[in-house]
C-alpha cells in the first residue's frame, strides 16, 4: 500500500511512546527503592514479619495474600465471564442480549470504592453470619471477581463476535448441534482474544487497591484459609503510605516494585504459552 | 445468531449461570438507586457542595470530571490509535518490537492504581511542575488507560476482513486513505467498545486522582486548577465524612447515569460510521 | 437531520460546560495538605475564609499527617494538617491547634456487654480474652478491630493502654473511622475504636453501634469539652515558621470563636470549650 514516511514515523513514535510509559514507571520505582535495598539486601524482605516501625519488612505474607485473592478471583471470573459472553451472543433473545451487554458495560465503569463499600456493608456481614470475622480471602475473591467479570465478558464478547459468521453458518448447514458449534468452533477461534482479555484483567486483579482494602481484613499474616483475613500488597501501600516516613516509605515502594515484577513474570509466562500454542 | 434452537441441558445451565452472575451486581445497583434516588434533585446537580459535601450539590465535581476525562482522552486517543494501527498494520506479530510493545502494555495494565497515583504525583505534579491539577490527573489516568484502549482497538482492527486490505492494495489507495475511510469505519464497533471500556475505567479510578487532580471542591477555573472528580467525592463522602453516605449514593447514581449516557452515545456514533 | 442536530447540541454543550469554569486567577492562594481526618473541617473553614476575604483561595489536599509535615518542609504547601501532637523530630515546627478529637471504643448494639474495665480491654486486644463469655457476655468469639500502623488514633490508643502494636492480636485491621464503624455494625461480636465525634453521630442517627468509655468515663463530646475524658488528641495545623500574612490570617480565623460552629458541625470539639 502506498504510504509516506511521515505516517510511518508518527505511528512508530506513538507505539514507542506507549511502550515507554512502563519504563518510566519501572525507573521511578527502582529509583525510590534502591536506598533500602542497598542497606538491607533483598533477602530482608522475605524473612520475619511486617513490623515496619521496628525495622522488619517481610513482604511474604502480603505477597501470598495478593496472589491468593487475585488467582481466586480470576478462577471465578474467567469461566463465568466466558459463559456469560456466550449467553449474550448465542442463547439470549437479541434484545435481552443487548440489555445484558449494556449492563455489563455499565458495571465496568463503577468506581472500585462503590464495590468495596457494598462488600463491606452487605457481603461481609453475610459471611460473618456463617463464619466470623467476615472480612476474609473469600470476601476479597468475590468482590474482585465482580469487578473483573465485566471486562472479561466484554473482551470475550468482542472476540466471539469477530469470529466470521460464515464459519457458524457452514456448521449449521452441516447440521451440528448448538453447543458443539460453540465449543468446537467458536471458542477455539476466539480463544486468543479471550485469553488476552483475561490476561489484561489478571493485571487488574493483582493491582486492585480500594475494594480489597475494605473487605479482606488487612491483617498481616500468612493466608490461613478461605475465611481468614489477609492483607494484599496494594492494600498495604494504600493504608500505610499516608503515614509512612523514611525507611517505612521506601519499603512500601519496594512492595510496589515487587508487584510489578510479579506482573512481568505472569505476563511473560502467558506470552510464552500463547506463542507455543499458536506458533 | 444460533438462538432459535430447542432448549437442552446445556442451555439450561448457561441460562442459570447468566442469571446467577447478574444477581449480585443488580443488588448492588439497586442499593445505589434506593439510597441515592431520594437525594437526586436538580439542585443537587447544579449546586456547589456545602458542609463538607453532606448538603448542597456536586456541580463543580461534574465539571472537574468532564475536564479530567477530556484531558485523558485527548492524550489516549491519538497515541492509542497510532500504536494500535502500528501493531496491527505495520509490523508482523513475530517482530521483536511488536513483542516488546505488547509485553510492555500487558504489564502496564497490571500496575496497581495506587502506584499510578504516586508515579503521577512524582512525574506530573512535582517533576513537570503541574502541581495538583486537572492536567496531572488526566495525564496519569491516560497512562493507566492506555494499555486497555490499545489492546482492545488492536483486536478490533485485526479482525477487519483481509479482503478489505487486499482490495485497497489493488486499487492503489494510500495507507492513510485506507485507514481513515475503510479500516476505522469497519472496525468502529470495536473501537467504540474500546472507548467505552477506557472511559469506564477512567471514571472508576479513585486512588490515582486523589494524588494528582486533588481534593478541592471548588469549581476549577482552568486546567491547572485542582478539582475533585466524582469517584474521589464518592470515596470521601462514604469513608471520611460522617453522614455523607446518602450523598455518596446519590453521586454514585449520577455517575451510573453518566456512564449509561456515554455508552449509548458511543454506540450511536459507531453505528453511524459503520460500513 | 435530527441526528446531526443532536450531535451539534452535545458538542456545543460540552464546550459550554468546559467554558463555564473559566475565570481569572490573580488571587492569593493558600495550600494546605495532610491528614484526611481534618481535611473536611479545614475545607469548610477555608470556604468561610474565602467569603470573608475576597481574592483569596484556600486549596486543601489530603495525603496523611506525614505528608502534611513533609510538604511544608519541602515548600510545596503553606500549612500542614496533622491529626496528632508533634513528635520530637518535629519540634522545630509551629503547631496551632484548631480542634480536639477523642477516641472511644465501640461495640455492636446487639452485644449485651455494656462495661469493660481498662484491664479487660487490654487483655481482649492482646488476645488473652477471646470470648465474650469471659467478660459477662454470651458465648461468642471476640472479633478485634485494630487500626493500621502509623495512624495517630492507633498511637494514641497504644500510648494510653501502654501496649505495643506487636502485642495486639487483631482480627480485622482498618484505615478510616467509617471503615471501623461499618465493620462493627456488620459484626455483632466485634470491638473496635474510632473517633468520638464520628461514633456519636452514628449512634444518634440510629446506627447499630454503642460507645464504650475508658477508665470508667463515659465517651461523649460533652465529656471531652468538660475535660473529663482522658483519651483525646489535638488536631493541628502546622507551619514551618512563625505564621505571617495570609497564613496567619487563616490560622487566626480557625482559632477564633467564629470557627467553633464549623468545628462542631464536623463532630469535633472546639478549642475554646476547654
Amino acid at each position: 500500500m502506498r504510504t509516506n514516511r511521515f505516517v510511518q514515523i508518527s505511528l512508530k513514535v506513538s507505539a514507542l511512546l506507549a511502550a515507554s510509559v512502563l519504563l518510566f514507571i519501572l525507573y521511578f520505582l527502582v529509583q525510590e527503592s534502591i536506598p533500602l535495598i542497598k542497606t538491607l539486601g533483598m533477602s530482608a524482605f522475605f524473612q520475619g514479619g511486617w513490623y515496619p516501625l521496628e525495622g522488619e519488612y517481610s513482604l511474604t505474607p502480603m505477597l501470598l495474600g495478593s496472589l491468593y485473592v487475585a488467582i481466586g478471583a480470576l478462577a471465578l471470573a474467567a469461566p463465568l465471564g466466558i459463559v456469560v459472553a456466550i449467553f449474550g451472543q448465542f442463547y439470549a433473545p437479541v434484545l435481552l442480549g443487548k440489555v445484558y451487554r449494556g449492563m455489563v458495560e455499565l458495571l465496568s465503569g463503577i468506581p472500585s470504592v462503590v464495590y468495596g463499600f457494598w462488600g463491606l456493608t452487605v457481603l461481609v456481614p453475610w459471611i460473618t453470619y456463617w463464619v466470623p470475622p467476615g472480612t476474609s480471602v473469600l470476601a476479597g475473591i468475590i468482590v474482585l471477581a465482580m469487578m473483573v467479570l465485566p471486562l472479561v465478558v466484554l473482551t470475550a464478547d468482542s472476540a466471539i463476535s469477530s469470529v466470521p459468521r460464515n464459519y457458524i453458518r457452514s456448521a449449521q448447514a452441516l447440521g451440528l448441534a448448538r453447543w458443539g458449534i460453540i465449543y468446537r468452533l467458536v471458542l477455539p477461534v476466539a480463544l486468543p482474544g479471550i485469553l488476552s482479555g483475561i490476561m489484561l484483567q489478571s493485571g487488574r486483579a493483582l493491582g486492585e487497591t480500594m475494594a480489597v482494602l475494605m473487605v479482606t481484613g488487612n491483617v498481616v499474616q500468612l493466608p490461613e484459609g478461605l475465611f481468614k483475613p489477609v492483607r494484599t500488597l496494594t492494600a498495604n501501600i494504600a493504608l500505610e503510605m499516608a503515614y509512612a516516613v523514611d525507611s517505612h516509605r521506601i519499603a512500601l515502594f519496594i512492595s510496589g516494585l515487587l508487584l510489578l515484577l510479579m506482573t512481568v513474570l505472569i505476563v511473560s509466562i502467558a506470552h510464552y504459552l500463547k506463542g507455543r500454542r499458536f506458533a | 445468531m444460533l438462538n432459535n434452537y430447542r432448549p437442552d441441558l446445556n442451555s439450561f445451565l448457561i441460562w442459570l449461570v447468566a442469571i446467577l452472575v447478574a444477581v449480585l451486581p443488580i443488588m448492588m445497583l439497586w442499593e445505589i438507586a434506593r439510597d441515592g434516588l431520594p437525594h437526586l434533585t436538580l439542585s443537587f446537580l447544579l449546586d456547589e457542595p456545602s458542609n463538607a459535601g453532606r448538603s448542597g450539590g456536586i456541580f463543580p465535581m461534574l465539571v472537574s470530571t468532564f475536564w479530567i476525562l477530556g484531558v485523558c482522552l485527548l492524550a489516549v486517543i491519538p497515541i492509542g490509535l497510532g500504536c494500535a494501527l502500528y501493531l496491527s498494520e505495520c509490523i508482523q506479530a513475530e517482530n521483536p518490537i511488536a513483542r516488546w510493545v505488547g509485553l510492555s502494555l500487558d504489564v502496564l495494565s497490571g500496575v496497581p492504581s495506587i502506584v499510578f497515583g504516586l508515579f503521577g504525583y512524582a512525574i506530573f505534579a512535582l517533576h513537570l511542575g503541574l502541581g495538583f491539577s486537572i492536567v496531572s490527573g488526566g495525564l496519569s489516568l491516560a497512562c493507566m488507560v492506555l494499555p486497555l484502549f490499545i489492546r482492545t482497538t488492536e483486536h478490533a482492527l485485526r479482525s477487519s476482513p483481509p479482503a478489505y486490505r487486499q482490495a485497497a492494495e489493488a486499487l492503489n489507495l494510500s495507507f492513510l486513505g485506507f485507514v481513515a475511510r475503510i479500516l476505522i469505519p469497519s472496525a468502529s464497533r470495536g473501537i467504540a467498545v474500546a472507548l467505552i471500556i477506557s472511559i469506564g475505567r477512567a471514571l472508576a479510578e479513585t486512588a490515582v486522582l486523589i494524588f494528582t487532580a486533588g481534593y478541592v471542591t471548588r469549581m476549577p477555573s482552568s486546567l491547572s486548577d485542582s478539582g475533585r472528580a466524582l469517584s474521589v467525592h464518592i470515596y470521601d463522602l462514604s469513608m471520611n465524612v460522617s453522614g455523607g453516605q446518602n450523598n455518596a449514593a446519590a453521586t454514585a447514581l449520577v455517575l451510573v447515569i453518566f456512564i449509561i449516557l456515554i455508552n449509548i452515545f458511543a454506540h450511536r456514533m459507531s453505528r453511524r460510521w459503520q460500513t | 437531520m435530527g441526528k446531526i442536530n443532536l450531535y451539534r447540541f452535545l458538542s456545543v454543550s460540552w464546550f459550554l460546560l468546559a467554558l463555564s469554569g473559566c475565570g481569572q486567577s490573580n488571587t492569593v492562594k493558600l495550600t494546605l495538605t495532610g491528614s484526611s481526618t481534618i481535611a473536611p473541617l479545614v475545607m469548610e473553614l477555608g470556604r468561610a475564609f474565602e467569603k470573608q476575604q475576597p481574592g483569596t483561595r484556600v486549596d486543601v489536599q489530603t495525603g496523611g499527617s506525614s505528608r502534611g509535615i513533609a510538604d511544608i518542609r519541602a515548600g510545596i504547601s503553606n500549612i500542614g494538617m496533622v491529626s496528632r501532637s508533634l513528635k520530637i523530630s518535629e519540634k522545630d515546627l509551629f503547631p496551632h491547634t484548631i480542634a480536639y478529637d477523642g477516641i472511644t471504643l465501640i461495640l455492636n448494639k446487639s452485644n449485651p456487654v455494656n462495661v469493660l474495665t481498662d484491664n479487660q480491654i487490654v487483655e481482649i486486644f492482646k488476645g488473652n480474652i477471646n470470648n465474650w463469655a469471659e467478660v459477662g457476655g454470651p458465648n461468642k468469639g471476640i472479633t478485634v478491630v485494630n487500626k493500621a500502623e502509623g495512624r495517630s488514633t492507633l498511637e494514641l490508643f497504644l500510648n494510653y493502654f501502654k501496649l505495643e502494636n506487636r502485642a495486639i492480636k487483631a482480627d480485622v485491621v482498618i484505615g478510616d473511622n467509617q471503615q471501623g464503624i461499618k465493620t462493627v455494625i456488620g459484626n455483632p461480636w466485634s470491638i473496635g475504636y474510632v473517633s468520638v465525634g464520628a461514633a456519636e453521630y452514628e449512634e444518634k442517627h440510629g446506627s447499630a453501634i454503642k460507645l464504650l468509655g475508658v477508665s470508667g468515663e463515659k465517651a461523649s463530646t460533652t465529656a471531652i469539652k468538660q475535660g473529663h475524658y482522658p483519651l483525646s488528641r489535638p488536631l493541628n495545623i502546622v507551619t514551618l515558621n512563625k505564621p505571617e500574612g495570609i497564613a496567619k490570617a487563616f490560622i487566626d480565623f480557625a482559632q477564633s470563636s467564629n470557627a467553633a460552629a464549623f468545628v462542631e458541625e464536623q463532630y469535633f470539639i472546639p478549642i475554646n470549650a476547654h
